[in-house]
């Protein structure tokens, strides 16, 4: 299925106070792919991202996703094909009741109120926060908000999912239910974060920005057994990965 | 399932994580977090479900209208032909279920800015109008109550729409009489927006506060720099709302699960409350009502 794939070539971002936040970044991700992208704070991963379903607009190079090139005719198709969850669930969630939260986007879609209905509860049953239909947003704990955050896109029915920081602000025992249900998954997913164990857990494949361009493109363990590589990065290995700090054995 | 004829609990409002403001935290930042958090409670009462809840958004929005022009349309010495005008928000409140504490305070809060308009009232009217025994009525004090309770009356209905309907289908219903949609988007993002402001605002003086050392800080010199970096960070916070409302194919429509039609429920609503807004506004009914009572003892 070719339509699920997310092609970025030459892409150059520059904001508009001069700072160049990507110089020259292609890749092209593939259908069913799980992708992280890392680096360190500043390497131009939230710009990326945001590239990727048109918030920005390139200063040069070009964004293919599917078989659309990204333009402003294809953008509402574009919308929809990519589901973009937000690092702050506190800007995803701005509707009075997370029913009317997760209703949002399928709304738009033009959708008839039962279907709409029916969506909202499948997605909601997914992610574990069926119970929450009726609460107001800020009620919830950060790991809820998160959940419908995800649901909200979801509902959306997105072929790629694009996650900015997922496990952010989460405790354990969130960060390892929102971990066991994107490896659920089946959809194309990109992610950027600083949780390394979570990437090596859930992408096979990394790509490694430093200063606004790609360092490094490869699979996943590969990329962390690279420690001059990591290091020049402002990167280092996850912590699985390490040994352990008791007997320090596993090196 | 809907919350069916339950009442919200203003207390939930009060406990944890609600209430975790730092213990620094003065009385200002408290009642900025609560007066949002009150909002959100008045969006919160229209998700219930009562015979008013389920009644088409335009219907209700007409009745308010209509209701506020006959209240602000009497004469300014009018004081006993406004009460019979109570019967319309209390029987809503009631119908509706909507906790009549948490709505008078609302009510309340309000009535200061009245009481200012009205203050220089008696004052400059000094022409005596009735005499109850000893008191003298002047035309000032007369008039000043009548501002006073006009208020309470069209910012009542008010505040009993938005309960009932909720902001959203408010607008939507304004939409749908003729209002232009610019104007009622623009409505919704203020509604929105105050919600952004407000939390910015707050999470803004608490950092301020807790670096004051419970000193006033800086002075006024410090709050310069503060608003503006309040005015940046929330538009900033906007902006990324409204990327997330983008993201998911906003096209400058709101949308609500509530589908309603204007049927013959409706016309009845309107009209009877109308007809009755009417003959309250032509007749005294309060002195009609004496009147009889009067009559009958005699």
């Amino acid at each position: 299925m070719s339509h699920h794939i997310v092609a970025v070539k030459h892409l150059r971002h520059v904001y508009a106070d001069g700072t160049v936040a990507l110089q020259d970044v292609s890749f092209t991700i593939h259908h069913g792919e799980s992708v992280a992208i890392i680096g360190a704070n500043g390497a131009g991963k939230s710009t990326l991202l945001l590239h990727l379903n048109g918030y920005l607009t390139p200063s040069a190079g070009e964004i293919r996703i599917g078989d659309f090139p990204l333009t402003r005719k294809t953008l509402p198709e574009i919308r929809r094909t990519v589901g973009m969850v937000f690092q702050d669930a506190d800007d995803q969630l701005f509707m009075p009741t997370v029913f009317d939260d997760v209703a949002f986007g399928p709304f738009n879609l033009g959708l008839p109120v039962d279907e709409v209905k029916q969506r909202v509860g499948d997605v909601l049953a997914q992610v574990g926060a069926a119970h929450l239909q009726e609460k107001p947003p800020y009620h919830l704990s950060g790991g809820e908000k998160k959940r419908v955050a995800i649901a909200t896109v979801l509902a959306m029915s997105p072929d790629i999912l694009v996650m900015d920081e997922p496990t952010s602000g989460l405790d354990p025992y969130a960060r390892r239910q929102l971990i066991g249900l994107l490896k659920d998954f089946r959809h194309t997913r990109i992610f950027t974060s600083h949780d390394l164990d979570m990437v090596l857990e859930l992408c096979e494949r990394t790509i490694v920005l430093h200063q606004g361009a790609v360092k490094a493109d490869g699979p996943t363990r590969e990329i962390f057994g690279d420690e001059a590589l990591l290091a020049e990065c402002r990167l280092e290995k996850p912590l699985s990965m390490q040994g352990c700090p008791v007997c320090g054995k596993g090196r | 399932m809907r919350r069916k004829g339950k009442r919200f609990d203003p207390d939930l409002l009060l406990t944890p994580p609600f209430s975790l403001l730092t213990p620094h935290s003065s009385l200002t930042m408290r009642s900025i977090d609560g007066a949002v958090l009150d909002l959100k409670k008045l969006d919160l009462l229209a998700t219930g479900d009562s015979v008013v809840h389920r009644l088409d958004a335009r219907a209700k929005v007409l009745t308010t209208l209509v209701f506020i022009i006959t209240v602000v349309s009497f004469n300014r010495y009018a004081f006993t032909a406004l009460f019979p005008f109570f019967i319309y928000p209390v029987v809503i409140a009631a119908l509706a279920n909507l906790p009549a504490g948490y709505i008078v305070r609302k009510i309340l809060m309000v009535v200061p800015f009245a009481l200012v308009v009205g203050m220089l009232n008696p004052i400059f009217d000094r022409e005596l109008f009735v005499r109850l025994g000893p008191l003298a009525v002047t035309g000032g004090w007369l008039s000043c109550a009548s501002i006073i309770i006009r208020t309470v009356l069209t910012v009542g209905a008010a505040v009993i729409l938005v309960a009932v309907t909720g902001f959203l289908p408010v607008c939507q219903a304004l939409e749908r009489l003729g209002t232009p949609r610019t104007f009622t988007v623009q409505l919704l993002f203020l509604f929105r927006y105050i919600f952004v402001l407000t939390e910015e605002g707050a999470r803004a003086a608490r950092a301020r506060e807790l670096r004051a050392c419970g000193r006033k800080g800086l002075g006024l010199a410090s709050f310069g720099p503060l608003i503006g970096h309040l005015l940046i960070r929330t538009w900033l916070r906007a902006e990324r709302v409204h990327m997330a409302m983008l993201a998911r194919g906003f096209t400058g429509e709101f949308h609500s699960r509530r589908q309603s039609v204007f049927g013959w429920r409706e016309l009845g609503y309107v009209a009877g409350w109308s007809a009755l807004f009417v003959v309250f506004r032509l007749e005294n009914a309060a002195q009609w009502l004496g009147g009889l009572f009067t009559g009958l003892l005699a």
